[in-house]
């Protein structure tokens, strides 16, 4: 492949990268606005279209790919994901233990007196 | 089999060396792009302590107003679009700079450059309002908590407009050596990274808010 349609074949890439991210952008602002989605299944909705989202950024712009040249880069990437899941999970899933578990306001107050 | 390639071998790096297999160290491109990306992780994982902290905190407003109330969708959309746009010409731009087409890449930059200073002042804007009435960062543990998570994002977009600035001036002054396409690389992972970050902000932090 020459210097020039290189060029062009990633300027295509970052065209295509920017419709799609329009494109889940759009879907994620109808999905909260509209009562289409059910309720509770929101959470869910827009946490797919964001991962989608973020996946369109890295392959289109931050040209993460499946080539040899990208195996180091990729496993970086994948240790960072995993400690940014145990991180945001962990502390939700404590979190929520820790307040189901609280002693009421009336029994705290009961015990400091 | 030499000291080096042993040593690469064990630790599983091997193809940080793009020269063809021959023993020596990677090019300083490949170790720059690499180590930088490294950063890039870190910094997202710092990201993931302030959105594991919001997450937790977004309910407990103390009485304050809630988030439904606070957020503006519609200067959302536009800090989003503005970012989005930005992140493609910043694209195009380094693109362009390849070629050595410095025009197309001064003007590109410039855009970026615009439209991230845009964001900005949209998100300044929308902080004032809020301090104005009463939903500071003090006000309940749900809004310093949204303080922190999308001001550490609104610094992180201050640092790269002055850094942008600074590359377009390096460009103009060195022309477009190794060195500055380089460092414009790393500069445009910094941009888009912060994109996919404000991805995160826009969904969790604004988007969930709605319907909430």
């Amino acid at each position: 492949m020459n210097e020039k349609s290189k060029h062009s074949s990633s300027i295509l890439a970052y065209t295509s990268g920017l419709a799609f991210a329009l494109l889940l952008t759009g879907a994620s602002f109808l999905v909260s606005h509209s009562h289409e989605l059910w309720g509770p299944g929101l959470p869910v909705g827009l946490a797919v279209l964001a991962i989608a989202q973020m996946g369109v950024h890295l392959v289109f712009f931050l040209h993460v790919g499946s080539g040899p040249d990208d195996t180091n880069t990729v496993l970086a990437l994948a240790f960072g994901i995993l400690i940014v899941t145990l991180v945001v999970s962990g502390s939700l899933w404590i979190m929520a233990n820790l307040n189901g578990n609280m002693m009421p306001p009336s029994a705290i107050m009961e015990m400091a007196r | 089999m030499s000291a080096t390639e042993a040593t690469a071998e064990s630790t599983g790096v091997t193809n940080l060396n793009v020269s063809g297999g021959e023993a020596g160290p990677a090019p300083v491109a490949i170790v720059v792009s690499y180590g930088f990306w490294i950063f890039l992780l870190s910094d997202i994982i710092m990201f993931s302590a302030l959105f594991a902290t919001y997450a937790v905190l977004s309910g407990q407003t103390d009485g304050g107003p809630s988030g439904r109330e606070l957020f503006d969708t519609r200067n959302v959309a536009i800090e989003t679009l503005c970012l989005l746009f930005s992140s493609y010409t910043c694209g195009l731009g380094s693109v362009f700079l390849e070629r050595r087409s410095l025009p197309a890449f001064y003007v590109l930059f410039g855009i970026t450059f615009v439209l991230g200073a845009i964001f900005l002042g949209l998100e300044f804007h929308e902080f004032a309002g809020m301090v104005a009435r009463g939903a500071g960062p003090s006000r309940s543990a749900f809004l310093s908590a949204f303080f922190a998570l999308v001001g550490l994002h609104g610094a992180h977009v201050s640092i790269g407009l002055i850094w942008l600035a600074f590359m377009v001036a390096q460009t103009a002054a060195k022309g477009p050596r190794e060195f500055v396409l380089r460092r414009l690389r790393c500069f445009s992972l910094f941009w888009h990274a912060l994109d996919i970050i404000w991805v995160a902000v826009m969904s969790l932090v604004y988007l969930m808010a709605v319907r909430v």
